[in-house]
């Protein structure tokens, strides 16, 4: 297994775990756009996330698909892969490697708290780890995410007249958001930006009820005073949102946890609810898997892997290796 | 402490006036006394106990958590109350013990001895959840700051209970916490308070800084100019037979002044500069003023080597009558005739500095070379005194500073709302053909401009050790000071008094940049 300019590399299969150029052979994490890039020639992932690559990059998905289901394992070259639910979004999987004897996990990004919308993370042992660390700091611990819901339900019932637009990602973190919401009891229709229209249905063709969605539209300005509006990141900051009247500025992610980020992105009620493993979950599954090595992909490597030494656990940052070559 | 908490949380994030005013009401109205007083006297500052200071917090964290963890966390949260609120390690059993309350914490803090302070604050952070912790931390280091002024909760109270904003600056300097009475008549439970009369402190009135683009819309004939001296801002006020000495936050500094208190033989409220003599009239310097202050007890030989008297520069009360609502033209009258008429020793009155217009004020103030003024303030003739900040009645304008033009060598990650920015700047001038560096520089850009800075330092990094980055030599930064000293805890022997960074010299080649000799020519002997 080594790290090339194209991404990790498994060098007896011949193929690649999320690489960021095309290439010939990938096996892919999940859908989200950093990980499930166009243009490879073979793709293999879950029957989900193939979904959704072929709703998000259309010809881009891949020229062949093929769908590996969690738990089926398949021999590519001198390889035997198999894929885990990583409980990031639907779909997600870690990538599970074995070869001479030998095991490799590739977490993609994961979480470990409860996920209506996609199978739970499940913890594989194996001696070599490959974790993200988006949330690789002790100062991110994610709060209950029923209690944040409540805090926008709350802040609706203080300011009834005011639209509540939150910005949330198209991909997993708004129909997640939504299930909170459903489960707490909030029945009322949910507006949505034309851009998280598609997903939505996606995930309702997967089983996933999410109520009642309608589109946010001018049409319905007056239909959006004290309704709750979801729209991408990007389009909350945006002219977009400037139609809707005063509306309150909150934001769906694990970021919010730190005060002075959420102000500097101008979010008037931010919502601390992450897809991605906080700083316990992290270090709680180095423990579960027990893994002897453990490589941090991406996020904020340091402290993980000074934490990892610390325990006696050999840990390297792949950024910091570079592109040079690892035997695993 | 978590509805306080709750409170501080959704205050940090309103941008909006009208906001805050709505979320203070929600909570007037939700949260009983004396929850609700205390909170408003933490919010308004008036809360006095003894601090803690941010030492003794990293201390209590230190014990706790990994300090590699801790630095790589505080380095990227950027504030060290967040940083410790949010990493502190959560006890499982911590459903067993209640959090403390608000008045409890006032209470046990108010009451506590300075060395007790950080025992028990470390018994709460474990009881607390993360914004109990963050609103407790920022609770005992004096520093809310949630964009909540006096003037706002007055208007939220106001508002909340229908009542005149007017009427309820007539009682408020009677009030104490946690004002029970006022919360009695803002829900129509009993009549409104007496106003005060007591020994209290009045909120002073602040000034701002004359910046450039101020003067082009200002008319000098409506201002009145004073020599802005550099002593400390006092309140003496005389009530009833009580005689105090406030600071300019409103500690009562009585204790450390009893030359000045011996003398209010009087009942009245006076706004002035506490100075030290030195000689017939003289004015001593600031260092030999710090000698008198932060002392518990004076001796008789400090009362005779550093005496202290009061310049005095407005007048609030002249008996049971407020004058604060009259202009400062008829003020200054009421406070000249005041002085005649009572000769307090220990006090003189600061002279108004007449002036044709601000060519002339410019001369004056750039050739006040004299130790004991800092510049001159301009406040305007028929301005009321009003309490804070209000923007246009009163500006200092500083002497001018001295400038050099420097190169730009290290930059650091900043702290608070700049923390995701570098905006620590570590500048330097030529000797030979090296750059040693002579200071250091946090402000004095836009918020536009430090953009740029921060993506100028990241293209041009040459090096990084740990938050701080080193940047090839190719940025003059123009920066002003006030004045430059030896100093042997610098490489290039000199230290410089409040330096910024004047102006950014986006067109400047670093090679034409000033020379250590420059810089060595400015210090004052
Ligand atoms: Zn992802
Ligand atoms: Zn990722």
């Amino acid at each position: 297994m080594k790290v090339c300019p194209e991404g990790l590399y498994v060098e007896p299969g011949g193929f690649y775990v999320d690489p960021v150029r095309p290439v010939e052979r990938a096996v892919i994490t999940h859908g989200h756009s950093d990980h499930a890039r166009p243009g490879h020639a073979n793709v293999l992932a879950t029957s989900g996330t193939l979904a959704i690559m072929r709703q998000r990059l259309g010809e881009g998905a891949g020229g062949a698909q093929q769908a590996l289901e969690y738990g089926e394992a398949i021999r590519i070259g001198d390889v035997t892969v198999r894929l885990a639910p990583a409980g990031h979004v639907l779909g997600s999987a870690q990538v599970v490697l074995e070869y001479n004897g030998s095991r490799v996990v590739v977490s993609g990004d994961y979480k470990r708290t409860f996920d209506r919308t996609c199978a739970p993370f499940e913890p594989v042992p194996c001696d070599v780890f490959i974790t993200e660390a988006t949330f690789g700091l002790p100062v991110f611990r994610h709060p209950p995410d029923l209690g944040e819901v409540r805090k926008l339900i709350h802040s609706l019932e203080i300011f009834p007249e005011r639209s509540h637009v939150v910005g949330v990602y198209a991909l997993g973190k708004c129909q997640r958001l939504i299930t909170l919401l459903r489960a707490a009891g909030y029945d009322r229709p949910i507006y949505l930006h034309g851009a998280l229209e598609p997903i939505c249905k996606l995930y309702e063709g997967f089983g996933i009820a999410l109520g009642e969605l309608r589109p946010a539209t001018v049409a319905v300005k007056e239909e959006l005073k004290g309704a709750l509006v979801m729209a991408p990141p990007g389009a909350v900051a945006d002219r977009w949102a400037r139609r809707l009247t005063d509306p309150v500025v909150a934001m769906a992610s694990g970021w919010m946890r730190v005060r002075q980020r959420a102000r500097q992105r101008g979010v008037e009620l931010p919502l601390v609810i992450s897809d991605h493993a906080d700083w316990d979950e992290l270090t709680q599954t180095l423990e579960d898997v027990g893994a002897p090595e453990v490589w941090v992909t991406h996020g904020r490597e340091e402290a993980l892997v000074h934490h990892a030494t610390q325990r006696g656990i050999r840990a390297r940052a792949l950024a910091l290796v570079g592109f040079e070559e690892e035997g695993a | 402490m978590n509805r306080f908490a709750t409170l501080i949380d959704a205050l940090v994030f309103m941008p909006s006036r009208n906001g805050k005013i709505r979320l203070l009401a929600d909570f007037f109205s939700t949260t009983p006394d004396p929850d609700r007083g205390w909170a408003l006297a933490a919010l308004t500052e008036a809360l006095t106990f003894n601090e803690a200071k941010p030492a003794a917090i990293r201390q209590l964290v230190a014990a706790r958590v990994d300090p590699e963890l801790f630095a790589l966390s505080y380095d990227y949260v950027g504030d060290l109350a967040e940083t410790v609120a949010l990493i502190w390690p959560e006890r499982h059993d911590r459903a067993n013990s209640l959090p403390p309350s608000l008045p409890e914490v006032v209470d046990t803090l108010r009451a506590a001895k300075r060395a007790q302070v950080m025992d028990l604050v470390e018994g709460w952070l474990d009881t607390l959840d993360s914004s109990g912790r963050f609103a407790l931390l920022k609770l005992i280091t004096g520093s809310l700051r949630v964009g909540v002024s006096a003037r706002l909760a007055k208007t939220a109270l106001a508002e909340w209970g229908k009542v005149d904003v007017g009427e309820l600056e007539e009682c408020w300097h009677g009030l104490t916490p946690p004002y029970l009475d006022l919360f009695a008549w803002l829900e129509g439970r009993s009549e409104r308070p007496a106003a005060g009369h007591g020994a209290g402190f009045r909120p002073l009135m602040l000034s701002h800084p004359l910046e450039e683009e101020d003067r082009a819309g200002l008319n000098p004939a409506d201002y009145s100019a004073e020599w802005k001296w550099d002593g400390i801002r006092v309140q003496l006020v005389a009530k009833g037979g009580e005689r105090r000495v406030y600071s300019r936050t409103g500690d009562d500094v009585s204790g450390a002044f009893p030359d000045i208190v011996d003398h209010m033989s009087f009942d009245a409220v006076l706004d002035g500069e506490l100075l030290v003599a030195r000689g017939e009239g003289e004015v001593a310097s600031f260092n030999d003023l710090q000698q008198r202050l932060n002392r518990k007890a004076v001796t008789a030989k400090m009362l005779q080597e550093f005496p202290a008297w009061v310049r005095l520069y407005d007048i609030l009360f002249d008996g049971d009558e407020d004058l604060r609502g009259l202009t400062f033209l008829e003020r200054r009258a009421r406070l000249e005739r005041w002085y005649g008429a009572v000769q307090p020793r220990r006090m003189d009155l600061s002279p108004l500095v007449p002036f044709a217009g601000w060519a002339e004020l410019e001369a004056l103030r750039e050739n006040a070379r004299e130790n004991s003024i800092e510049g001159l303030m301009l406040k305007r003739r028929d301005s009321a005194y009003t309490a804070g900040r209000p923007k246009g009645p009163w500006f200092k304008w500083k002497r001018g500073a001295l400038t050099l033009d420097t190169v730009l060598m290290y930059a650091q990650r900043g702290h608070g709302k700049r923390s995701s920015y570098y905006s620590d700047f570590t500048f330097g001038v030529w000797r030979g053909d090296e750059l040693v560096p002579v200071g250091k520089a946090y402000f004095g850009f836009t918020d536009a401009e430090l953009v740029e800075l921060d993506r100028w330092v990241r293209n041009r990094t040459v090096r990084k050790y740990g938050p701080v980055r080193e940047v090839e030599p190719g940025l003059v930064l123009e920066v002003a000071f006030d004045s430059v000293h030896p100093s042997n805890r610098h490489k290039s022997g000199l230290a410089m008094r409040f330096p910024r960074v004047h102006r950014i010299r986006w067109d400047k080649p670093a090679g034409e940049a000033d020379r250590l000799e420059t810089l060595q020519r400015m210090v004052v002997a």
